[in-house]
């Protein structure tokens, strides 16, 4: 059924498909694939009934490169994955973030390389997710560690993703994904909702990639008139393809200043018990459930536990990570990779505080009691 | 009332990058011929291309325009075509970004049978990139990247894509080039997926290396060998051998994919408001 307004018990992969139709989704394309197929199934359950359009692909790359066709004609669009089949989009991701075209790819994260663990969760798509593609390119990334959460960061999703015209991967693992928890559903005509930019003046005047103050250009549909030219080539104002050096400099300058300006609206995270924290951890995702259980255990044992659960990964938070840093003397950092968002909170501490690493890579969850361990220890 | 072709082109974006001779522009000529005997509206036409010699043709053209990843146009304009089924939506590419990297593209779009026409500029040969052999290029013939000569078969794609399940499928080459209009005309006014192959000339990359120095001497080949269908019919396998066919290969009437989702959607939508009463 529809999300109406209520409270609802609901799996985290539906409370993604949900929310995304509430933030106005009206094309997706997929390919089946564990531990991310649910959000396809709820979508081809769910799409037509509000007059959206729901597409199996036969492949990956089909898939994102129909959602990136979509956009263009003007629906919202969404696209879901795991590790291989991520691996596979990130060709059309960067066309994406290179033309400026809005739209979500959903990756619940497994264990990897390769086929890994299909099952399993893992956070080892982190640094991908940013770089996944060849070329700087602006990409933002999202990260829930709640069923509610997902709701509501995936309306926030195609919100930026519209607002700046820049992909937004949504980085689930499978644990979100597959768990059913309490999700509180709004009053969907209360929902805020943002649009992209269209453009304001007659066709013939109309420069598709010259972008005013906010550096995000506007951008018209296809089939309403304006008819303008999109490539994956380096383009200059007009949309056209250009080898001069200062064109391409400009746009691959205002790609990352675009970036930079939405930085301060598209960084969302949760602070729990920082403003004493004298060890604080760094957590996202499922372990971030698990670090916030262990800061409550670390202060009914008296020490001052702090956590920063960040939900925007990139642009990477690194202004809150500074501010914990001046006080606390240690920040652990639980990952279930090998170590990669330990790198960037290093970066931002800058040697103010300690930085640790806690990795767990062996398709099971991190437990409270581990991150409690190790924040005794630092 | 037929307009220039310039009525569609971008003149201020000439010339072209296309070598000397190509075949190319012939077959754009009578993309742009065929929409114009159609009088379709150029806001409602999208034209989209993947990567490779054809596939820069878009940015030539006065419609809306996406020129898009190797291989994938046809994905891209299967998400165009859902999201606004009242488009012409039509898609140009090479043999290389159609037969190789995209192919299963072209055979899933054919299944599905969604309104999308695919011209394929088949010039036998990697023509971007100097001169790789493709899924098109002839057995023997030499390519830069089969320099002791080709050892592959190449398809016939015309009999893959109706195989797959289009609804019109057609050949025509540039040396016919009013018969190659009217096939691309006939397959953009067909309702599902329609695919036309189009013989193209590169004597740059593939006629030097392989005894037809000018595009003269490619087009005479064209003349040469190919057959129309009618005449095909009377002719036995072995005076085939080494031919062919040009004109209307299959037709069929299928259902159009964008018309069974818009019953799908009436369908879901009744659910729903029976749900609701």
């Amino acid at each position: 059924m529809l999300s109406k307004a209520g409270t609802r018990l609901m799996q985290g992969n539906e409370a993604c498909a949900e929310g995304a139709i509430a933030a106005g989704l009206r094309f997706f394309a997929g390919y089946p694939i564990t531990p991310s197929t649910e959000i396809a199934e709820e979508l081809a359950l769910l799409l037509p009934k509000v007059g959206g359009k729901f597409i199996q692909m036969e492949d990956e790359i089909a898939s994102i490169s129909a959602i990136i066709g979509a956009s263009l004609a003007g629906a919202k669009s969404m696209t879901a994955t795991s590790g291989p089949g991520f691996s596979l989009k990130q060709e059309g991701i960067g066309f994406a973030s290179y033309t400026e075209v809005p739209c979500v790819i959903v990756n619940v994260q497994r264990v990897g390389p390769s086929t890994g663990v299909p099952t399993a969760p893992a956070q080892g798509d982190v640094m991908q997710a940013r770089w996944g593609t060849h070329g700087d390119h602006p990409v933002i990334v999202l990260c829930p560690s709640s069923v509610a959460e997902t709701f509501t960061l995936i309306i926030e999703a195609f919100n930026i993703s519209e607002r700046w015209r820049i992909p937004v991967i949504f980085l689930m693992d499978e644990v979100v994904a597959h768990m059913r928890e309490k999700v509180v559903v709004p009053d969907v005509s209360r929902i805020r909702l943002a649009e992209r930019p269209r453009p304001q003046v007659a066709p013939d005047q109309y420069l598709p990639y010259a972008a005013g103050e906010d550096l995000v250009p506007p951008m018209a549909d296809f089939g309403s008139g304006y008819r303008y030219h999109v490539t994956g080539l380096t383009h200059d104002q007009t949309g056209f393809p250009t080898t001069k050096a200062p064109e391409v400099d400009a746009l691959a300058r205002r790609l990352d200043a675009k970036m930079k300006r939405a930085a301060p609206h598209v960084t969302f995270v949760d602070e729990l018990l920082v403003d004493d924290a004298e060890v604080a951890v760094f957590a996202y995702g499922v372990t971030a459930r698990a670090a916030a259980k262990a800061v409550r255990d670390a202060r009914a044992q008296g020490l001052k536990a702090g956590l920063i659960k960040a939900k925007t990964l990139w642009p990477f938070p690194s202004e809150h990570v500074r501010r914990v840093a001046e006080r606390a003397r240690a920040i652990v950092v639980p990952e279930m990779n090998m170590g990669q968002l330990v790198l960037e909170v290093e970066r931002a501490s800058a040697g103010r505080a300690n930085v640790v690493g806690l990795s767990r890579v062996d398709a099971e969850p991190i437990t409270p009691d581990e991150i409690l361990a190790k924040l005794r220890e630092v | 009332m037929a307009m220039p072709v310039t009525h569609y082109l971008r003149t201020s974006k000439m010339p072209h990058i296309w070598c000397a001779g190509c075949g190319h522009g012939i077959v754009l000529g009578a993309v742009l011929r065929a929409i114009d005997s159609l009088g379709l509206d150029k806001d409602q036409v999208c034209v989209v291309s993947g990567i490779g010699c054809a596939s820069r043709a878009p940015g030539y053209l006065d419609f809306n325009t996406l020129h898009t990843t190797h291989g994938r146009a046809i994905a891209f304009a299967t998400g165009i075509k859902m999201a606004k089924p009242e488009l012409k939506v039509i898609v140009l590419t090479g043999d290389g970004d159609a037969a190789a990297i995209g192919g299963n593209h072209l055979i899933h779009a054919a299944r599905r049978n969604i309104g999308i026409t695919t011209v394929c500029f088949n010039n036998s040969i990697y023509g971007m990139t100097s001169g790789q052999y493709s899924p098109m290029t002839p057995t023997g013939s030499l390519a830069s990247t089969a320099p002791y000569g080709n050892i592959e078969e190449p398809f016939d794609l015309c009999d893959l894509v109706y195989a797959a399940g289009a609804s019109y499928v057609a050949r025509g080459t540039a040396y016919h080039a009013l018969l190659l209009s009217k096939l691309i005309a006939k397959a953009i006014a067909t309702e599902g997926f329609s695919f036309v192959e189009a013989i193209t000339q590169c004597p740059t990359y593939y006629g030097r290396r392989n005894n037809m120095r000018s595009a003269v001497d490619m087009l005479k080949w064209q003349k040469e060998h190919a057959v129309p269908v009618a005449a095909a019919a009377k002719m036995s396998a072995e005076e085939l051998v080494g031919k062919f066919r040009i004109g209307e290969l299959g037709t069929r009437t299928r259902p159009e994919y964008t018309g069974r989702y818009a019953a799908v959607i009436e369908a879901a939508q009744k659910e729903e408001a029976e749900e609701d009463a």
